[in-house]
């Protein structure tokens, strides 16, 4: 099938999210789509799976101008994405998962439903529980499930969006194969959106690169990454300064650290941090990082084991005590778990002050945050609301409502979905902090800037932590070894 | 030799918990497909009231309860429509119609309140009614009361394994995914709620023509507000609703029988328990009590068991989709 | 642009006339006419002196109970339970009135404390059940409202009754002592007023330039950014809950010492739902609260009044004033309103 997108547009108010678009596509070969944050390619992919329709422009399959109102039309024209957060009902079970939406019959057939799964995932090695509910399933799983409905729902385009965040190395290999065979053996076409360039490399026949909302490159895979970085932010950036520093006292202690949750147990945990350190923590999602870090902030209990922080006992205090010694938390989600959406920035700052004078100064509040403002280069003004900032703004709200001096920094992700400028920016900050000797403890699934940014590393697989490891002296291999569990 | 009051009594159960058991079961459907009909309560004695007068005006129960299912259709099709077209707080239009419903009734119902009216007619079903004990309990009652059995099997069976029942499931879960795969959030929620909204009626209706006959000011208040919390301690699943139904309806037999054999202890406190089993289970639910009993339960036993005990409301409950 | 302004002035006006319009019909549908049944309602509150001093009366308490729900609704909970929170503090202050002896300023000081601290601990209870158990505060509050009307018809019946016996009306008559100062013989207490107005006047400075304000009003829109910004949720609800169940009980004791001389059956009439209803129609401003109020208590006690002249059921207020807020509730105003107050009214 050849697909061809002409002068696409779509424009949210002022922003110009796709910015007259035009490429084609061939049957049987792997695209990869690159850009940085805010470049337009999820609203390209968007419009083009029928989750959104464009202000102008159209979209020809096989010389044939189409027009879809839903995914579930675009589906049916054999356009297919599969999401990041793949959309499925986490309360239904697998086989209620495949069926929804189908238009067969009215009472639902349990066993064409069990035959047809079983039939793709044999072909591609999958392995799923058809009983399991989805909740249950890990992410990589609930990826294959919807890849499969998607096959067999007649998808012959098929658009990955970041589809190796999260999931673990078998189930890489696994996509990785069945992306090849869709391609080589089936003639069907893919799209990989990532920001991955060595995945880009490894797979893609050719790859499209955006940046503000136009088709500035387009390139033959494989090609040199500067290439690649070059069309993405029109310059080389600048590798950061990696001055030697001396680190200090132990700041951060963990000693025999169980953590038990529902799903997983993280045990055995023993690390330090010192002052003006900064420590890694590598490793896929949920595999007990992101635990290590809510617990080190009293956010998730301990059952086993202590946290210290500068000699101090703080196993299972409450998070608002280990704020008050000094500890600082930046969670992942900006909006959801850190900065409240229609309140204003000074209202933020007037909230996350240690100060607890009963009454108010607003216009001493004011002037505080319209200074942070300033310090930090946040884009807004002191009565903007939240949400009204883009998300390198917001992070550098967040940010700058950190307290002044600060023991300890737990950070998780802290440059999820910004741009090289602003993750860059962030870390200058970082650096910063630990010149006064914070330590920071952060967690990311970007290898790059795990041993970019880091002193000291430790790799997380299946709840364990792995020995610590020397940023300066460790490579992508021997974490990828640890990560897939090996020693 | 069972005692042929304790057959009336039960029987009597079974019948006052029938307009409970059909309100459950409509306002499953509409909070599964993720809408809160906070009016049930306004809008059931809306429904008795209109059910009772056109009944009586009309000389039929059945026109009485057909009037009724409009009522109650028409006002949870405000609030679907205030919710999804109007974007406004379903928890507020719901609650402002609950007290207007009730208002209404005592409004337009004023003139005639404690008359006589038509009433349905009890028929025993033949063959069943001969099986001993259960017999004359369960199949020598109202058709409404048959009306109720079949509907509880309907809803279960078509939430749980039909197309229908998984799109309107789907919308009540995760909309975005609904939407993904075609499926229409929005109207789906028109649909059950406004389904669920008829059903409120039938069962508004049920009381003034067949259990609590006739209608006056205050009639059924606060049965509305009943039916919310078994459709929660149900799991939002109706066979579990129409148990929780008979329950309420037994714990109130109780009390009344109770209290005529001990006249001297105050009975103030039956009153009392159904609410204070509704907080323990609402406590129970909200807990992870029993996640831990499951998890002390045998690998084979737990499947079902989840199946069971697991109560969990629809996630997107409550919350407004934007269909792009 | 002239036309949305227009829009933004005309359209508060709008609720109000398509309730005066729904009413007129069923007015009209029952034979009466529109006008003289609003003529006999206003009448039958501003008629003489102890009509208005009984839609004042009627008043304080509904001021007391709608200002307390500000403050739970700022922090996003759904406060159905206040009902039962009057009700407890009525019950509070009848024990203090039927068991203790004292002068009377000293016994009225330990009501309106009694009253208080029973509203707000039967609302804390509300709030631990949600903080601790998870149970939505919507169906603690039903039950805990259920369950504080069976205590009152229990004390009634029981270890309260009059001395002639059993009435299931109300409990035995409090001493003289121990009801609030009334105005002239009517059922207004000058004292109860006071109060109102302060706490009035407490909550909005509290919202609005306190350090807790804006916490609620953090925790109200996103619990969890709330909380990771430092605002302690469990705490910060139970607080807000006991603030406004102070007030609601505040209110209880209000009704029962001065509205009434003794505990009665239905003690709170329903002023627990309609605190609701006028906060809604209030926008959640505080500004509207205590004008709102007011016309609530001018409606509710001109249909009463019209209902003893024409048989008319006295539902007609309720109506009224429960059209107005459907109206405000669907269509808002002329900018879409939010759940809570917008940070504009800040500055």
């Amino acid at each position: 099938m050849q697909i061809e997108l002409r002068q696409i547009r779509k424009y949210f108010g002022p922003v110009r999210a796709n910015d007259g678009i035009s490429l084609t596509l061939e049957g049987g070969r792997i695209y990869g789509l690159l850009g940085e944050n805010g470049a337009g390619k999820s609203t390209l992919m968007k419009i083009l799976s029928g989750y959104q329709l464009p202000d102008s422009g159209d979209i020809f399959l096989d010389g044939q101008p189409q027009r879809f109102a839903s995914p579930a039309e675009a589906l049916g024209s054999g356009i297919g994405m599969l999401y990041q957060d793949p959309l499925d009902i986490p309360a239904f079970n697998v086989k209620d998962n495949y069926l929804l939406g189908r238009n067969r019959r009215v009472v639902l057939n349990y066993k064409t439903a069990k035959r047809e799964l079983s039939e793709i995932t044999t072909r591609f090695q999958f392995v799923l529980d058809q009983q399991a509910s989805i909740e249950s399933l890990s992410l990589g799983e609930r990826q294959q499930l919807e890849l499969t409905r998607l096959l067999v729902g007649g998808a012959q385009l098929l658009i990955l969006d970041e589809p190796t965040t999260g999931i673990s190395a078998d189930q890489k290999e696994k996509l990785f194969a069945s992306i090849k065979k869709l391609a080589r053996d089936e003639g069907k076409t893919l799209i990989l959106v990532s920001h991955k360039l060595d995945e880009v490399q490894e797979l893609c026949d050719e790859a499209f690169v955006l940046r503000k909302g136009q088709l500035v490159g387009k390139i033959e895979i494989p090609c040199p990454n500067e290439r690649l970085v070059e069309m993405m932010f029109g310059q080389i950036p600048l590798r950061s300064d990696r001055p030697g520093h001396t680190l200090g006292e132990p700041v951060l202690e963990l000693k025999d650290l169980r953590i038990p949750t529902y799903r997983l147990t993280v045990k055995d945990i023993n690390l330090t941090v010192h002052e003006g350190e900064i420590f890694g923590l590598a490793g896929l999602e949920g595999s007990g990082q992101q635990l290590v870090l809510r617990a080190c902030a009293g956010l998730i209990k301990a059952d086993h084991g202590h946290v210290s922080l500068a000699e101090q006992d703080i196993t299972n205090w409450p998070f608002q005590r280990v704020r008050t010694a000094g500890v600082g938390f930046v969670a992942a989600g900006r909006l959801e778990e850190g900065l409240v959406a229609d309140l204003s920035l000074t209202e933020h700052l007037v909230l996350s002050q240690p100060s607890r004078r009963f009454f108010i100064d607003w216009s001493d509040a004011r002037k505080k945050i319209q200074d942070r403002i300033e310090q930090y280069q946040i884009v807004g003004s002191p009565d903007s609301g939240a949400e009204e900032l883009s998300g390198g703004n917001q992070q550098r709200l967040l940010f700058g409502l950190l307290w002044e001096s600060l023991k300890l920094i737990l950070l998780e992700h802290p440059t999820r979905g910004l741009d090289v400028r602003s993750s860059d920016w962030i870390w200058d900050q970082l650096y910063q902090r630990r010149q006064a000797g914070t330590a920071i403890l952060f967690m990311s699934s970007d290898l790059d800037e795990i041993i970019e940014r880091s002193d000291r590393i430790a790799v997380f697989s299946g709840g364990k932590m792995s020995r610590t490891l020397d940023a300066r002296q460790t490579n992508v291999d021997e974490i990828g070894h640890l990560i897939g569990g090996q020693e | 030799m069972i005692d042929q009051a304790l057959i009336l009594i039960l029987s009597s159960v079974v019948l006052a918990s029938t307009p409970l058991i059909i309100a459950v079961c409509g306002e499953i459907l509409t909070e599964r497909a993720g809408i809160v009909n906070l009016s049930l309560d306004g809008s059931m004695l809306m429904a008795a009231m209109t059910g009772f007068v056109v009944a009586l005006k009309s000389d039929s129960v059945w026109i009485g309860f057909l009037a009724a299912m409009i009522v109650g259709a028409f006002f949870a099709s405000i609030i679907a429509f205030g919710s999804i077209r109007l974007r406004q707080s379903q928890f507020a239009i719901g609650f402002v119609l609950t007290l207007l419903g009730d208002d209404l009734a005592a409004f337009l119902g004023q003139n005639y309140t404690r008359i006589p009216g038509p009433v349905v007619k009890h028929f025993a079903i033949p063959l069943l009614e001969d099986i001993p004990v259960l017999g004359p309990i369960f199949f020598n009652q109202s058709p409404v009361v048959y009306f109720a059995y079949i509907l509880v099997g309907v809803t279960w069976f078509y939430l749980f394994r039909t197309q229908p029942g998984l799109r309107l499931r789907s919308a009540g879960e995760r909309p975005e995914a609904a939407f993904a795969r075609g499926i229409s959030v929005n109207r789906q929620r028109y649909i059950y709620t406004i389904v669920g909204g008829a059903l409120i009626g039938i069962a508004g209706a049920a009381y003034s023509l067949d259990i609590k006959i006739g209608w006056s000011d205050g009639h059924i208040r606060g049965f509305g507000w009943i039916a919310l919390a078994i459709v929660i301690f149900g799991g939002w699943s109706p066979i579990r609703g129409a148990f929780g139904a008979l329950l309420f309806g037994a714990t109130k037999a109780l009390a009344t029988f109770l209290q005529r054999r001990f006249p001297e202890v105050s009975v103030v406190a039956f009153n009392a328990v159904p609410w204070v089993l509704m907080i323990t289970v609402l406590l129970l639910v909200g807990s992870d009590f029993t996640e831990r009993i499951i998890t002390m339960a045998p690998e084979r036993m737990q499947r079902p068991l989840q199946r069971l005990l697991r109560i969990s409301p629809p996630k997107a409950l409550g919350s407004t989709f934007v269909e792009d | 642009m002239k036309s949305r302004l227009w829009l933004r002035w005309v359209w508060p006006v709008v609720p109000i006339f398509a309730s005066l319009l729904v009413t007129s019909l069923l007015l009209y549908l029952f034979g009466a006419s529109p006008i003289e049944s609003f003529q006999a309602m206003l009448k039958g509150a501003f008629g003489d002196q102890s009509k208005t001093l009984s839609v004042l009366a009627f008043w304080v308490p509904l001021l007391l109970t709608a200002t307390g729900l500000l403050v739970t609704f700022t922090a996003g909970l759904w406060n159905i339970g206040v009902e039962g929170q009057i009700v407890m503090g009525a019950i509070a202050a009848s024990w203090v009135a039927l068991r203790v002896e004292a002068p009377s300023p000293v016994l009225i000081t330990l009501e309106i404390l009694a009253a208080m601290a029973a509203g707000a601990l039967w609302a804390g209870f509300s709030a631990v059940l949600k903080t601790r158990g998870k149970v939505h505060e919507i169906f603690s509050g039903l039950a805990l409202n259920n369950i504080a009307i069976i205590l009152t018809n229990y004390l009634i019946s029981g270890p309260w009754q009059p001395s002639e016996g059993g009435s299931f009306r109300g409990t035995a008559p409090f001493q003289a002592e121990a009801l609030f100062p009334l105005f002239g013989s009517s059922r207004f207490s000058p004292l109860s007023l006071v109060l109102a107005l302060v706490a009035f006047g407490a909550v909005v400075v509290t919202l609005r330039g306190t350090l807790w304000g804006l916490q609620l009003k953090a925790l109200g829109k996103n619990l969890r950014s709330a909380f990771l910004l430092g605002v302690s949720s469990e705490r910060e609800m139970i607080l807000a809950m006991m603030f406004c169940g102070a007030l609601a009980g505040l209110g209880g004791g209000v009704r029962v010492l001065s509205w009434f001389d003794s505990l009665r059956q239905s003690i709170s009439g329903g002023i627990g739902f309609l605190a609701l209803l006028i906060v809604m129609l209030a926008n959640y401003r505080a500004f509207w609260i205590p004008p709102i109020s007011l016309f609530f208590s001018v409606v509710l006690n001109g249909a009463i009044s019209l209902q003893l002249r024409t048989q008319l059921h006295s539902s007609l207020g309720g109506i009224l004033t429960e059209m107005m807020v459907l109206f405000v509730v669907l269509f808002g105003d002329a900018t879409k309103i939010k759940f809570l107050q917008r940070k504009k009214d800040h500055d």
